[in-house]
């Protein structure tokens, strides 16, 4: 067995390190790519893309950029939209599909695996498929507001959530982890006289943290990223989301910095709900003591 | 008592003043510019002057991305949503119209006189849409640079001829002075493959249909003349002469005024800014003429009226107010664009007469030719703009011609001949 010396070690370790870091370069420089060049005027950052100082904020640096984006659209109330939209479809989504599942995993009810089966068979549906006849349901359908009964559900919020409350692969995440959590935690719950519900709100639900998390993440980055949809649905500004006003940059002569600018502002959200919830993931573990 | 007479009184005055704000209809119109604020102002300028001109309408306005636009039009026609008043651009109309979405204006008569052909939306026999401008792409390149190089200037009524512009272009690759001779705008791998090459193949004297019929697209994208096109198109790539698919969309909005390219195939909303970086070397030249004479494309976005709209006459009122002289000024001044009459034209900024991009207007005027007139245009489109694509990175021409001649020629089958609806 040869000697672990410390000059190997070293190498070793720089290895390790400068490969870590190449491989962090490659997710970090588009990002960085993109806050540096919000700052540059248009002709220096399509100059300074054929060289290093892309990725970096040298030359005429300013926030102008971030002035005309505002100047060129709501940016604001897009990205209070995409926000809004998304946390309620999240959490509501979490809620239902977690139900869903705890009652696939644990309750007996006839057809149940069929039934699961044609839900998890629905992931190979591509969405623009059903698209079209899904405008035209969402067209015809009342809906009870503040004005009383409307037909129809263009240009609101729920028109960009509710089809989006329930999915197959946030059903079948919590499905597999509730299939893996001990039986016996619910065995002993019902013992002691818990009804399902309770089961699923004081036992589950609190040692479940990580597909929560897991499930979120998912759901955040579908909503947020919402393109398709909100673009047939949404024909007035006040409902639109942030990708479909990320097309307001794209003109004749399209304004690259103030796209930069727009991407650096609406990849924010992204960034602060991830973190939220990587911590939370870590917590979830750390606190349930059933893990392995 | 007195009070309630008060009350009644002052009910009575404000149902009275108020009524001719509830008399007006009310018109939406949805239009593609947003994110363009003088686009915005000047089109926002327009509605309140035409909505306090005349008490019967009063047009509302709800604007969308462009590259969302034509499909939210078509999943608002889905739904039955359209708006009154919608802008199309001008080779989509004939398949909007086709399809049901539009009906045809009611203008006065007279009311396109002197209009630019490409800003008239004809279809079918009927006008369903007109523009407040138009497009024109010309020939950028420095005065210095052709001077240096012994090549002649062409004009509008003397344009390259086939052979010279290849030569041109030969002369100025062997120079080693720049990166590519020329830089067509490649990296643009939308509507401006169609848009911007389709008029060569047009002056070679092929066509992406036959437009005597609009039913095949056999001997004319595939015949002798759209093969000599494809050949003479590939040869520009294995030359090395311009930049191919690969090009990134930053050199293309540097590459000329930076001097990397000799010369630059583009359209006259480049043209100010440059004219602004290249100063007064900077020339538009008119397309090259291939053998049928020289051409660039027409039309550009134009107004017109969706069919499900409860008020076509308010509509077409709108549209009819739009399309005065002061208004096409207006939005040429302020976006750049060819404004749609001559009269217009002498009001601009960059069109009168003297002004920097005043060539633009005559190249209009004497090369523009419409993309083919039927709704099988946009598939037309994808297919022409595949196979151009497929040629450039090196396809046997004949065969991708072939290909796409094939496939136009099953759309239109499939869709019955685009035959209209009785």
């Amino acid at each position: 067995m040869a000697a672990v010396t410390e000059p190997n070690h070293v190498a070793r370790t720089t290895w390790r390190y400068a490969l870590l870091i190449a491989v962090a370069m490659i997710f970090v420089f588009p990002i960085l790519f993109m806050v540096v060049s919000s700052l540059k005027p248009d002709a220096q950052l399509l100059r300074d893309t054929s060289s290093i100082a892309a990725f970096l904020p040298v030359g005429d640096i300013s926030l102008d950029n971030y002035f005309g984006a505002f100047r060129r659209a709501p940016v604001g109330l897009f990205i209070f939209n995409s926000i809004f939209i998304t946390l309620v479809t999240v959490l509501i989504s979490l809620f239902l599909c977690s139900l869903a599942a705890f009652a696939f995993a644990y309750l007996e009810f006839r057809g149940k695996a069929v039934i699961l089966s044609i839900i998890i068979a629905t992931l190979i549906i591509p969405f623009e498929t059903i698209a079209i006849p899904m405008l035209m349901v969402v067209n015809s359908l009342p809906f009870i507001g503040a004005n009383g009964v409307q037909w129809g559900w263009l240009n609101t919020y729920h028109v960009q959530m509710v089809p989006f409350l329930a999915d197959a692969l946030t059903i079948f995440l919590f499905v597999q982890y509730f299939k893996d959590l001990p039986k016996e935690l619910i065995e002993a719950a019902r013992l002691d006289g818990a009804s399902w519900f309770q089961v699923y709100r004081l036992v589950i639900v609190p040692i479940a943290g990580p597909v929560f998390a897991t499930a979120a993440i998912l759901k955040f980055l579908v909503m947020y990223n919402q393109y398709l949809w909100p673009l047939m649905v949404t024909q007035s500004e006040q409902v639109r989301p942030v990708m479909v006003g990320l097309q307001y940059f794209f003109q004749l002569n399209t304004a690259w910095g103030e796209v930069m600018a727009y991407l650096s502002m609406i990849t924010i959200p992204v960034l602060a709900f991830y973190l939220v919830l990587q911590r939370a993931f870590i917590a979830s573990i750390a606190s349930t003591g059933i893990k392995g | 008592m007195t009070t309630i007479k008060m009350l009644a009184g002052a009910l009575a005055l404000t149902t009275a003043l108020s009524t001719p704000a509830f008399a007006q209809t009310e018109l939406s119109l949805w239009y593609h510019g947003a994110g363009n604020e003088v686009e915005r102002e000047i089109l926002l300028g327009i509605i309140e002057d035409f909505n306090t001109s005349q008490p019967d309408w009063t047009v509302v306005l709800e604007e969308f991305p462009q590259a969302a636009y034509n499909d939210s039009v078509v999943a608002a026609a889905v739904s039955g949503n359209l708006p009154d008043i919608i802008d199309v651009d001008g080779p989509v109309m004939p398949n909007w119209a086709w399809a049901g979405y539009m009906q045809p204006l009611q203008l006065s008569e007279g009311a396109l006189d002197g209009f630019l052909p490409g800003a008239i939306g004809e279809y079918n026999g009927e006008v369903y849409s007109v523009g407040l401008w138009d497009a024109a792409v010309a020939m950028y390149a420095r005065r210095s640079v052709l001077e240096e190089y012994g090549i002649r200037i062409p004009t509008l009524e003397e344009p390259w001829t086939l052979e010279e512009f290849d030569a041109a272009l030969v002369t100025l690759d062997a120079s080693g002075e720049f990166e590519y001779a020329l830089d067509l705008g490649m990296a643009d791998q939308g509507e401006w493959y169609p848009y911007a090459f389709g008029p060569f193949l047009w002056s070679f004297g092929g066509d992406m249909v036959d437009r005597t019929t609009y039913e095949t697209a056999e001997g004319v994208l595939n015949g002798d003349e759209a093969v000599a096109f494809g050949d003479w198109w590939q040869s520009l790539f294995d030359r090395d002469l311009v930049p191919g698919t690969s090009q990134d969309m930053a050199d293309r909005e540097t590459g000329f005024i930076e001097g990397d390219y000799a010369l630059q195939w583009n359209g006259n909303w480049f043209g100010v800014q440059t004219l602004d970086a290249v100063g007064d070397d900077l020339l538009f030249l008119p397309a090259p003429d291939f053998g049928n004479g020289p051409k660039i494309g027409g039309a550009s976005w134009q107004f017109g009226v969706s069919a499900t709209s409860a008020n076509p006459e308010g509509a077409s009122a709108f549209i009819e107010f739009a399309i005065q002289d002061e208004y096409l000024a207006a939005f040429s001044d302020g976006i750049g664009l060819v404004p749609a009459t001559a009269e217009a034209a002498a009001m601009t900024e960059n069109y009168s007469e003297g002004g920097p991009l005043e060539v633009f207007f005559a190249l209009s005027e004497a090369q523009a030719m419409l993309r083919p007139v039927t709704p099988g245009y946009v598939f037309q489109a994808l297919e022409f703009r595949k196979a151009l694509s497929d040629i450039s990175n090196g396809a046997d021409v004949i065969t991708a011609l072939d290909a796409a001649t094939d496939a136009i020629n099953a759309d239109i089958e499939r869709n019955n001949g685009y035959a209209v609806a009785q």
